[in-house]
């Protein structure tokens, strides 16, 4: 009976503790999801106030959506000029800083800094890089008289700026992961590699990088849900375009629900962002497997 | 040889870190050059604080730093309260449903309040929090990030001081607060430092929360600063109101490096 009762009061005491976090996780997490999925099969613009019930309308709009598929190639090839590189890059700093040698620090500031410059700053900094005639990258290929370049005015280019510009604000974030999970690497394993006369490259081959792969993993998911995640830039540099050259699914969300004003596409399109970020969950989950068979 | 390839490498990647610099020191030098002299090609030793001057009168920046100050404190203190609890109960307690309700809270992780802006917009509208700081804030007051990190933390200490305690008849309640807390300081700095700066950066929210001066922080109205010019027109003060809004943060990062990155390494956690 006394059993019966602790019990009762540990699950009561547990519930008291959880119930001011769970509140917030409901009304900010899963009734605005619930929402989105329910709203996503309504027709609610400006020109229909109270939502119709649509059924897959939306998605049908959706999949002829000039927009939204060059949204999407853009988001994919954002990632896939951002990620790779960002993550080689991430690595190779890593494995500089931390050696006990003199200019590690200066390294480590040097790369990391920019993690904490808001997103919005990196744009207007870069802004004054990639503007044409005045900016520094176009007095710098003046001086060498390599012709100019209107970076953000052209399509063709743009997305370019963007990578690069995305690469030096992340790189450094990725690089503390690295640093962090080179701690685990046993000491010894260096010392009897270079006993062995080794060269460092096949060190690095043959130890480093492989027992650094459950970090690569894990950096990787963080570098491709930012690529999905962060598009403040372009609110001051390019508002997406030139014609939707730089454009990214969620300020195509944003505009879609705030300047447009479609509720019933923003819902459609917020459930394809909430798909893609859980493709990339899942894509942990079956890579954390692989990470226990290695070990 | 083996060593010469290694010194080339290492000063390929010195020569980078100074390459990762110069975005920063660009800035710094245009917000403190006088604005005729930004846009000529020649190099001048001029230097003035007239911008920063410009900058503080023509647009409501003190305005903007109390209002992210009120908003990022404020975050903080409701989640180190909603955090310690939670991640207390995660850490220390057998109840029903445990493993459930620990994955309701990855789902927060996966599925980020950053993308739900539409969302919730609708939500913070039916509570008629719109235009207030109070929601700017209120989403982030659940974190699952930190429960996470406090509960490894929990975890580590040993459960001996709790018996110990209750001994001393000492409540549950007060064997959080009085023994877990102080005990877990190094992972609440941790979460303190990731916490601030994330929400001193936070943009897009805010800016599709608010409409008023009052309630603006200071991302939101730097973008609106930088907007009400034509490009490059006003180069040096766009530099001055940027450096304004990154400075604290550059700071605090100057003196307490380790404290910063020690903290961003737990902001992955999963």
């Amino acid at each position: 009976m006394g059993r019966l009762r602790m019990r009762w009061k540990t699950n009561a005491f547990a519930w008291l503790l959880l119930l001011p976090s769970l509140v917030f996780l409901f009304l900010f997490t899963f009734y605005p999801i619930a929402k989105t999925i329910r709203l996503s099969l309504y027709e609610a613009d400006l020109a229909t106030p109270v939502p119709m019930f649509a059924g897959v309308d939306n998605y049908v709009r959706m999949l002829g959506d000039e927009v939204f598929a060059k949204v999407m190639v853009n988001n994919a090839l954002f990632a896939l000029g951002v990620v790779p590189t960002s993550i080689a890059l991430a690595l190779l700093m890593a494995i500089f800083a931390n050696k006990a040698i003199r200019g590690t620090s200066f390294m480590r500031t040097a790369f990391f800094y920019p993690t904490l410059i808001p997103m919005i700053a990196v744009a207007n900094i870069w802004l004054f890089i990639y503007t044409p005639k005045y900016g520094l990258l176009d007095r710098a290929m003046q001086s060498l008289n390599v012709g100019e370049i209107n970076w953000l005015g052209s399509p063709d280019y743009v997305m370019w700026a963007m990578i690069f510009m995305m690469i030096w604000k992340e790189a450094g974030y990725l690089m503390i992961f690295y640093l962090a999970g080179m701690q685990n690497i046993p000491p010894d394993l260096y010392e009897s590699a270079q006993m062995d006369g080794v060269s460092s490259w096949t060190i690095f081959r043959k130890i480093t990088f492989p027992l650094l792969m459950p970090t690569t993993l894990f950096v990787s998911i963080i570098a491709l849900t930012n690529a999905f995640k962060l598009v403040d830039h372009l609110f001051v540099m390019t508002k997406g375009g030139p014609n939707n050259a730089s454009s990214l699914l969620l300020y195509y969300i944003y505009e879609t629900a705030f300047s447009f004003w479609d509720q019933g596409m923003a819902s459609a399109l917020t459930l394809v962002m909430i798909v893609v970020l859980l493709l990339f969950a899942a894509l942990n989950f079956f890579g954390l497997d692989k990470k226990i068979h290695y070990h | 040889m083996k060593l010469r390839n290694w010194n080339i490498g290492f000063w390929l990647l010195i020569a980078l870190g100074a390459v990762w610099f110069v975005p920063f020191v660009w800035m710094l030098v245009t917000a403190f050059r006088p604005k005729q002299e930004a846009l000529s090609a020649s190099f001048s030793f001029n230097f003035t604080l007239d911008n920063f001057a410009t900058v503080w009168s023509g647009a409501p920046f003190a305005q903007y730093f109390i209002n992210t100050v009120v908003i990022v404190v404020g975050i903080l203190a409701v989640q180190i309260l909603t955090v310690t609890m939670a991640a207390f109960a995660f850490a220390r307690l057998d109840f029903a449903w445990k493993n459930v309700v620990f994955l309701l809270f990855l789902a927060q992780i996966m599925i980020p309040a950053d993308v739900l802006i539409f969302p919730n917009y609708n939500v913070l509208s039916e509570l008629s929090l719109l235009d207030t700081k109070l929601g700017i804030m209120i989403p982030y007051f659940a974190s699952a990030f930190g429960i996470f990190l406090l509960r490894q933390m929990f975890m580590t200490i040993p459960p001996e001081l709790d018996e110990a305690a209750r001994v001393e008849g000492y409540s549950r309640w007060r064997i959080l607060w009085k023994i877990y807390f102080p005990l877990a300081r190094p992972a609440y700095i941790a979460f303190g430092l990731v916490s601030v700066s994330y929400h001193w950066n936070n943009f897009l929210w805010p800016l599709i929360v608010t409409n008023s001066v009052e309630n603006r922080p200071l991302t939101v109205g730097l973008a609106i600063f930088a907007q009400s010019f034509e490009t490059g027109a006003q180069w040096t003060e766009v530099s001055a109101a940027t450096l304004i809004v990154v400075a604290p943060l550059m700071l605090g990062f100057l003196f307490f490096q380790r404290q910063f990155m020690n903290g961003f390494i737990h902001s992955g956690i999963k």
